[in-house]
């Protein structure tokens, strides 16, 4: 036991301290996980750091500019829109859906794109061909053709909007897992996992899906910016995220009409929307050189 | 008379390859879909005795690695079998297959890809007794750290991933996992050509070891005589998916009868150059595509004794002295041996 405590503390670490290195090196990787840090806490604290409910109108206070501009004031720091509701509380507010339904649907689309990928890449044959054209099919529709026709069907809500996108988007993941299973299964360790007489679900857990996790979550972060544009422009459509709910591309689609007179109503969610997303990818690209097994050590 | 020496003598058969072919079958051509048969091995015969290092030689491509996982089960036969302690491994269903295993293990070419880069050395030695599910929890890790001695690794290395250690010691790591499971008979497949001269010497030496302590058969793979000659008991020279000769290492070496085996010696290099010999026999020409063997015997078109029987007629593989396996028309004899010449038959 002591051997293997003493052993273990200074190798994670040395791990720890690399990562940590690493990101100091790495300029845009530590300002997207700043962002995304920041972003993150907004949508936790949102109750606690809102100005005022996200819901409540003003007809008094109908498009308020911000308050560095002529005729705005303090009271509304980002400006009001057309229904006199506080831009920078539906701002923190939206970050809640905009973030949660990026993270959940990214999470569904990943696990059933890796599910299948592992599988059409593994036992090949049928399972490969079934699998890989229905891929085909998924990709040759329209993206946003399709949510729009599934989303008008089942009714918008936020539970259908995540199953919508995951279900969607899980194509990309299949066809990145299903080539990445194909040459890690050539590797000479998966042999030696079969000549110890390892069964085909423990190569497929412990030596083809750790291999293929790098390459997966890189792409994984990629698509959560991806998704957070997704459903924008499906609120900013009118069939995403519905009111009195609030989303960044709900805010985009409601300031549609007042972009030549209030600037300010369709701006700031879009400036937050391009923030996130970026530090989303900066982050996805730090990401992809800190997981490279080349790379460590 | 040379029967009954053998019978006497005679030790047990752990590994036998039975008339043992291996086809991959290949599509060519972009317009006229054509499949070829490429014959990486093409009907063997040898037997491992109990406790006996086999090595197995020949240029890439000649078929040896196929071999090493057809022996293994890795691979499935096209035709021909492999007894394993009288058991046919050839005939048995991927689960009785994966049981079997236990007692066949194998060492690999390459220790930077034949460890799992995100399993760390504990993980990697362990795994073989967790699968069998033979031992668990303190037993297993003291098994561990025994089989980490055993090839001379440190305990505090446990918990370290294989990017953390070099090549030789990769292959340590490599041998401990084959051990785990106390196998009969492991297949070395160019367990050291990916390392270092002086590191070859270690694992080499290792192994040599391991064979005496653990009671150990090797099937030893390699395309390098200098290296099995070292660690051989009996030394099998392939050529384009056959064995063609088959003999004790020191018969081998001294008396070589197969012309290709006489080019192989001549080919490793000799450090002086007064003792440098150009032998007529030296091969010439590259080996011949496996999927377009030449007719008859696959040598004949490298072979300066090729006539036109040996382009006509395969030469069949026999014992042509005690325990001394051919496949020639022309074997190379000199006046002192008692063989038989089949030129003429």
């Amino acid at each position: 036991m002591g051997v293997t405590s003493i052993a273990r503390s200074p190798s994670s670490k040395r791990v720890n301290k690399k990562v940590f290195n690493r990101l100091l090196a790495s300029p845009t990787g530590l300002v997207g996980l700043c962002i995304v840090f920041f972003a993150v806490t907004i949508a936790i604290l949102a109750p606690v750091i809102s100005p005022y409910d996200p819901a409540l109108t003003n007809p008094v206070d109908r498009l308020v500019p911000p308050f560095w501009s002529e005729g705005g004031s303090t009271k509304y720091i980002l400006g009001t829109d057309n229904l006199g509701r506080d831009i920078l509380s539906r701002l923190i507010y939206g970050s809640r859906i905009s973030i949660l339904v990026g993270i959940s649907a990214v999470v569904l689309a990943g696990a059933i794109g890796m599910f299948l990928g592992l599988i059409a890449g593994y036992y090949g044959k049928i399972w490969d061909f079934v699998i890989m054209r229905t891929v085909d099919a998924f990709l040759a529709i329209p993206n946003i053709l399709f949510m729009l026709i599934i989303l008008a069907v089942l009714g918008p809500s936020l539970m259908t909007l995540i199953l919508v996108l995951g279900g969607t988007t899980w194509v990309v993941y299949a066809r990145m897992v299903r080539s990445e299973t194909l040459s890690i299964k050539e590797k000479e360790y998966v042999k030696s996992a079969k000549a110890i007489g390892a069964k085909n679900f423990r190569i497929i857990f412990k030596y083809i899906m750790p291999n293929v996790l790098p390459s997966f979550i890189v792409i994984a972060t990629l698509n959560v910016a991806t998704t957070i544009i997704l459903e924008a422009s499906l609120s900013f459509l009118g069939l995403g995220i519905q009111s009195p709910e609030v989303s960044w591309g709900l805010m985009l689609s409601d300031g549609r009409d007042y972009v030549a007179t209030s600037w300010w109503v369709a701006t700031f969610p879009g400036l937050a929307i391009t923030i996130t997303v970026l530090g989303v990818i900066f982050l996805g690209d730090w990401l992809r050189d800190v997981l490279d097994p080349k790379l460590k050590g | 008379m040379n029967k009954i020496l053998e019978n006497s003598i005679e030790k047990k058969v752990v590994l036998e390859a039975r008339d043992l072919k291996k086809h991959f079958e290949i599509s060519k051509g972009i317009i006229k879909r054509e499949k070829v048969n490429v014959k990486a091995v093409d009907g063997i015969n040898f037997k491992v005795y109990d406790g006996e290092t086999l090595g197995i030689v020949g240029e890439s491509g000649c078929g040896k690695s196929t071999t090493g996982e057809l022996l293994l089960g890795l691979l499935e036969p096209t035709a021909g079998e492999v007894i394993f302690n009288d058991v046919n491994l050839s005939k048995m269903s991927q689960e009785e297959l994966r049981l079997a295993r236990k007692d066949l293990q194998v060492i690999f070419q390459d220790p930077y890809s034949s460890l799992n880069p995100r399993m760390t050395v504990e993980e990697i030695i362990s795994e073989p007794l967790i699968v069998h599910n033979i031992m668990k929890g303190k037993k297993l890790k003291t098994r561990v750290k025994e089989l980490m001695n055993l090839v001379g690794l440190q305990e505090h290395q446990l918990k370290r991933f294989p990017h953390e250690f070099s090549g030789g010691q990769r292959q340590r790591i490599g041998i401990a996992r084959a051990l785990a499971l106390d196998p009969k008979v492991i297949v070395c497949d160019e367990a050291v050509s990916a390392l270092d001269v002086s590191i070859q010497a270690q694992i080499l030496n290792l192994l040599k070891k391991l064979q005496d302590e653990l009671d150990l058969t090797f099937v030893f793979i390699a395309h390098g005589l200098p290296t099995v000659r070292h660690i051989s008991d009996r030394i099998a020279v392939m050529y384009l998916g056959k064995v063609v000769e088959l003999a004790d290492k020191n018969e081998l070496f001294d008396n070589p009868l197969h012309p290709y085996t006489h080019g192989l010696l001549l080919s490793v290099p000799v450090p002086d150059p007064e003792l440098r010999k150009d032998d007529p026999t030296t091969m010439k020409g590259e080996i011949p595509s496996p999927s377009n063997p030449p007719s008859g015997c696959h040598f004949h078109p490298r072979c300066k004794f090729a006539t036109e029987k040996c382009k006509e007629l395969v030469p069949e593989f026999r014992e042509i002295i005690d325990n001394h396996y051919l496949a020639c028309h022309h074997p190379l004899i000199k006046e002192d041996n008692e063989v038989f010449d089949t030129s003429n038959d």
